[in-house]
């Protein structure tokens, strides 16, 4: 069937600058650049370019440049560019339009709605570069009383403790699949995740067994509804382990890793034949109300000696915080929160762009309602979805967080440009593939450095921020709204987020 | 001895190791004006061999007892005693390809125009060899004298 879909990306060469050194042409994996040696002339396809910019990048004469297509359609504001191209494209195809990364609408986004606070005259800032400041927290249950005895001059705990995994700064890396994602991607992850003192996600492709010696221990490893790669040894060798009831790009809804990514080694560490669909159910099959999921959670527990803290992931939505409350009283450790705005390396586009709550919202509800409820101190909470930047970090925090994931700004840490092409398996920055000449392009030694630098970066950026409120740890702005001020939100919404309009 | 190492698990096959290789060996020193407008134009004295999806550059191995120089016929190729490197001198040489033929990497290139040979000098007189430095994976490690 002849095409009717406009061409996305334009990409454009300085003739004076291009030399034929055809890095472009073997960068590309879409096929969009070609030499031809008898005319010595590069050609562009450029109906099949996505726009990742990975040619751009590589080219060593910067002769390139790609933008967004030029040609438009008449002007409407409902039927916008984006409606059209995806009607033809279902008109073309009959499918699902299949989408990665995360929703990309322009839905309000309430960290740029808040703003933080300063010390100022009546009480002192701190200076982090000259006094210490404390960055390193507990992720896991904490006792509701704690009862002390001298036992002579040496201080001994009597309240039961629950395990707690210890974070050098409050930033993990949230949950990507090896199988998802490269080996050499999710390995980087481990890497900067034991170098830096914080955790990595196993998603739900398992945790490969030659690398349990070396990061199990900063591994949180899922246990979700396909329950790959889970067995009493993965669940055992990490340091937390979570159940994955949704996700915040696509809730509601399952997993499927095509059988082209199923190599394997991937295979091996899933437990499934090699080239099987890996399918993820969208229910926990086992999991039909609290009280199961209660039972799965002491399942877990049961298996693990009791030493490992449990979290429950869900996707943001309506009624969250009752939700929450629930599986707080289920006997979950820690609840982790996934907002409109989490990535994925796959998903249906009527679902990433429509489906869920801002993940801001939804953690000052959730963080409220456990308060109000006294068991508050039973868990710990994660946020995921959408974080940018150290001041987004900080100001979930401020609303209830007591650590963040993060999952795309560690990806294009690594060379992400969110193209938002993951789940055709041919991600030209090595990253969400599992071709052998594109997985190259990722060297852990690098990209684990680059992510090392950005948790330092934030965890600087941080500390200064702090330090500018006079606080001096980061427990001490946990759940404390009165360091945000709303900006330009409506009276509801002031009253959900929990926080004061600025000025007053 | 110097030597360049290669680690072919992370290089991408993008070939610009080829590209400043050129660049290093041209008159401007300059990668636009290299290419563009020098002529002759630069060559490159490594080669990236492929055979997807492996890849991975070659460059003169230097070796201990190096063929070319017992199969040069005009005595333009020589191993330096001290720093250990084979090096061609361009005046001398003949344009037989006899090293051409001999060297087992496939590591000495035919200059066409000048009828002569080129190879890799370790980018002699600078600290880092140009194809080190710029390739994007760091897929090739240096080890210098020291």
């Amino acid at each position: 069937m002849y095409s009717h879909l406009l061409s996305e990306f334009t990409v454009q060469r300085m003739d004076d600058r291009c030399i034929r050194c055809q890095v472009c042409e073997r960068q590309c994996p879409n096929g969009v650049h070609e030499y031809d040696k008898g005319l010595d002339r590069m050609f562009t396809y450029e109906e099949k370019c996505v726009g990742c910019q990975r040619c751009v990048v590589m080219c060593p004469t910067k002769a390139l440049f790609v933008r967004s297509h030029p040609s438009e359609y008449r002007m409407n504001a409902s039927w916008t560019r984006d409606k059209f191209q995806n009607l033809k494209k279902q008109a073309e195809t009959g499918g699902v339009v299949l989408t990665g990364s995360g929703n990309d609408k322009p839905y309000r986004i309430y960290w740029d709605h808040m703003v933080l606070n300063a010390s100022q005259v009546t009480n002192p800032s701190i200076d982090p570069l000259r006094e210490p400041m404390e960055l390193k927290t507990f992720i896991g249950r904490k006792p509701d009383t704690l009862k002390i005895n001298m036992d002579g001059d040496v201080p001994k705990v009597e309240s039961e403790l629950h395990p707690n995994i210890p974070l050098a700064s409050p930033v993990l890396f949230s949950a990507m699949s090896y199988g998802a994602i490269s080996y050499r991607a999710y390995k980087s992850l481990a890497m900067a995740a034991k170098e830096f003192g914080v955790m990595f996600n196993t998603g739900e492709g398992g945790l490969p067994v030659e690398m349990r010696k070396d990061y199990a221990s900063n591994a949180i490893v899922q246990c979700a509804s396909g329950r790959f790669g889970v067995d009493q040894d993965y669940l055992n060798s990490a340091a937390m382990i979570e159940i994955k009831i949704g996700q915040g790009a696509k809730p509601g809804i399952g997993g499927h890793l095509p059988g082209e990514k199923v190599a394997q080694h991937v295979a091996q560490t899933r437990m499934i034949p090699q080239g099987t669909d890996a399918l993820s159910p969208a229910p926990q099959h086992d999991i039909y109300s609290i009280e199961d999921l209660s039972m799965l959670i002491y399942a877990l527990k049961e298996a693990t000696n009791y030493e490992k803290p449990v979290s429950v992931k869900i996707a943001a939505v309506h009624n969250v915080a009752a939700i929450a409350s629930g599986i707080v009283r289920a006997g979950a450790d820690v609840v982790a929160i996934d907002g409109l705005r989490g990535g994925t390396g796959a998903a249906p586009l009527a679902t990433r762009d429509n489906v869920g709550i801002p993940l801001e919202l939804a953690l000052a509800s959730v963080d409220r309602r456990l308060r109000e409820e006294g068991i508050r101190s039973k868990c710990s909470i994660l946020a995921a979805g959408g974080f940018r930047c150290s001041a987004d970090v900080l100001k979930a925090i401020a609303l209830g967080a007591d650590a963040v994931y993060i999952g795309t700004a560690a990806l294009v840490a690594m060379g992400c440009t969110l193209c938002q092409k993951c789940y055709t398996g041919k991600c030209a920055w090595g990253i969400c593939t599992q071709n052998p000449y594109l997985v190259k392009r990722l060297n852990p030694e690098i990209t684990s450095q680059r992510l090392v630098n950005l948790l330092k970066a934030w965890s600087h950026e941080l500390k200064e921020m702090l330090g500018g409120m006079g606080i001096n740890a980061i427990e001490s702005i946990r759940g404390n709204r009165e360091h945000l001020r709303g900006i330009a939100l409506e009276e509801w919404e002031l009253n959900v987020l929990g926080v004061k309009g600025a000025g007053e | 001895m110097a030597k360049i190492l290669v680690k072919p698990e992370v290089c991408i096959g993008c070939h610009l190791c080829e590209v400043w290789c050129a660049v290093a060996h041209s008159k401007s020193k300059n990668l636009i004006k290299a290419f563009i407008y020098e002529d002759p134009k630069p060559l490159p004295r490594v080669a990236v061999e492929e055979d997807l999806p492996l890849t991975f550059p070659l460059q003169c191995r230097h070796c201990d007892e190096p063929d070319c120089v017992s199969a040069c016929i005009s005595g333009a190729l020589h191993k330096d005693p001290e720093s250990g490197r084979v090096i061609h001198d361009k005046e001398r040489c003949v344009g037989c390809y006899s090293c051409v033929l001999v060297c087992p990497y496939g590591n000495v290139f035919i200059d066409h125009e000048n009828r002569k040979i080129v190879k890799c000098d370790l980018c002699a007189g600078l600290d880092m060899p140009y194809c080190v430095s710029n390739c994007p994976n760091e897929a090739l490690i240096y080890v210098s004298d020291s």
